[in-house]
């Protein structure tokens, strides 16, 4: 058993840094998600505006990196939710990242 | 005050409607791309205001014959006594303000010409129709159980007036009667509502009138949220509420108002002194009429756009259309308005919709401290609407009551946020 973990480990650790490699090389030319309508439904709980409502917090003036940090933190459960560790968990990388930037701006 | 303004803005709404409908391109020298949406609700709403707010130069109008919207979210707590019915009431109009409103029924749709025709007689032209009309009851889908048998058991499962008659019934009943709660098979509107509904009433009866009884006779085995649900009856209301699964008689088949009374497929006849019939349901008749819907009586949709399957141009969500795994939620048809604008106001551009991801949240009272929920992420996989892998679920079961009570808290800001960002 530890043997085959180890194999795998052999074979898989050349190959990563190469797949990592390739996938940093292609990104900035991948075109960043459509998040519209992802950051639309951010509205439906946190208002128009993203101004807040009642217990749930505004996101107005947040900036982009603190809010993309947030959802990565719920998303690996490091930072408790009640909501948004489950929903957070749903969204790429990609996602979260192109969303973060969108909301930097909201006014 | 407010009562002059409304009339004046539905003037200037009728002015408008009509210079629209006797020229609509000649106003700008160029033709506006014109977008029609069915149904101001949820779905409706949302999808019209979202348009123009992402494609000002779309003409946008809307055709809800309503004034005011009652929403079915929250109106649970009217029941419970939590709530009045204005707390759940909302005016259109804000959204008058953004998109043509036009207080009236969609009476024919007419796909080759594109066009509207209203009850009132006047016909709308469209380039997309967006139509999210709701639900119908299926009357007679339960023996006895037609619209004179809601004004004796009623269905509550649109809000407004059935939620004020049930209340009212709550209210006037002697301690120590019975309530029955039957509860629909897969799919009807708001999943988790009658078990939501149990609690409220339950919450109610305890502080009111603690000898009572409330029975769930459920046409199906199992239920949204069903454990946090079961854990909430457990602790708050083991004697009073009592469910009654599909397999152990819960399926009613026939109701006599007069005497009332419930009968399951066994042949058991249940006495109530309330009775809240919750009858399976199918799309609105404005979309079986106008071919959207399957004989399943729900409308199939291509998940990218929730465009038809059947009628081109024409868009079906909300309630209406078939998009499990999606709960018939106003959250899901809330996203869905937001989807189907994205992909009209593509379309008209002339360019193709791009995919998304999109969620469903949805809170529960199990008492006003002790809320839970469930939340999905979704997506289209191979073509179909799918939940994001990995993502969502309900509340967790050994939640601390903190945990619960923020649920709540939750539950309030959601409750305000989505009916400001569909009419405000």
């Amino acid at each position: 058993m530890r043997q085959m973990m180890l194999a795998g480990l052999l074979v898989a650790t050349p190959l990563g840094p190469i797949l990592a490699q390739s996938a940093l090389a292609q990104s900035p030319a991948a075109p960043s998600p459509d998040v519209t309508v992802l950051a639309a439904t951010c509205a439906t709980c946190h208002g128009p505006g993203l101004a807040g409502s009642g217990a749930i917090p505004s996101l107005k003036g947040r900036r982009s990196a603190d809010i993309a940090t947030a959802l990565k933190a719920f998303q690996s459960g490091e930072r408790p939710a009640t909501i948004m560790t489950r929903l957070s968990k749903g969204w790429s990388e990609a996602e979260i990242d192109a969303l973060a930037a969108k909301l930097g701006g909201a006014k | 005050m407010a009562t002059q303004r409304m009339r004046v803005t539905r003037r200037a709404v009728i002015a408008g409607l009509g210079a629209s409908l006797a020229a609509p391109s000649v106003v700008r020298g160029q033709a506006a791309a014109r977008v029609v949406v069915i149904g101001g609700g949820f779905g409706g709403a949302t999808a019209a205001k979202y348009v123009k707010q992402w494609a000002p130069a779309v003409q946008v109008t809307l055709i809800e014959p309503a004034d005011r919207f009652v929403t079915c979210p929250y109106s649970n707590l009217v029941l419970g006594g939590l709530r009045k019915m204005s707390a759940i009431t909302h005016s259109y109009r804000k959204l008058s303000r953004r998109v043509q409103l036009v207080h009236d029924s969609a009476a024919a749709i007419d796909a080759s010409a594109r066009t509207v025709r209203l009850q009132g007689g006047s016909t709308i032209a469209y380039d997309r129709l967006i139509v999210s009309p709701g639900i119908d009851l299926r009357w007679g889908a339960i023996a006895g159980y037609d619209e004179a048998a809601s004004e004796k058991m009623p269905h509550a499962w649109k809000a407004g007036p059935q939620t004020v008659l049930l209340r009212r019934q709550l209210e006037a009943m002697k301690d120590g009667g019975v309530i029955v709660i039957s509860a629909p098979d897969n799919p009807f509107r708001c999943p988790p509502g009658p078990y939501e509904r149990a609690c409220m009433i339950a919450y109610y009866l305890k502080t009111a009138k603690p000898k009572s009884k409330l029975v769930i006779l459920d046409a199906k085995d199992s239920f949204s949220k069903q454990g946090l649900f079961q854990d909430g009856w457990k602790r708050f209301y083991a004697d009073i509420i009592e469910w009654v699964p599909v397999s152990k008689g819960g399926k009613v088949t026939r109701v006599d108002p007069a005497a009332m009374t419930l009968e399951d497929e066994f042949g058991t006849s249940h006495k109530a002194d309330v009775a809240n019939v919750i009858p399976p349901q199918f799309a609105a008749k404005i979309a079986r009429d106008a071919g959207l819907a399957d004989q399943s009586g729900w409308c199939p949709v291509e998940p990218l756009g929730f465009e038809s399957t059947l009628v081109k141009n024409i868009h079906v969500i909300g309630d209406a259309c078939i998009a499990a795994p999606m709960p018939k939620s106003g959250f899901v048809a809330n996203s869905h308005g937001k989807v189907a604008a994205a992909a009209v106001v593509a379309l008209l551009a002339g360019r193709a919709p791009a995919e998304a991801t999109w969620s469903n949240v949805c809170y529960s009272h199990v008492t006003p401290d002790y809320g839970i929920s469930v939340a999905d992420d979704y997506h289209i996989a191979a073509g179909k609407f799918a939940a994001v892998p990995g993502s969502g679920g309900t509340s967790p079961r050994d939640a601390n009551d903190a945990f619960r009570k923020r649920e709540i808290e939750y539950g309030d800001g959601w409750y305000a946020s989505i009916t400001t960002d569909m009419f405000g």
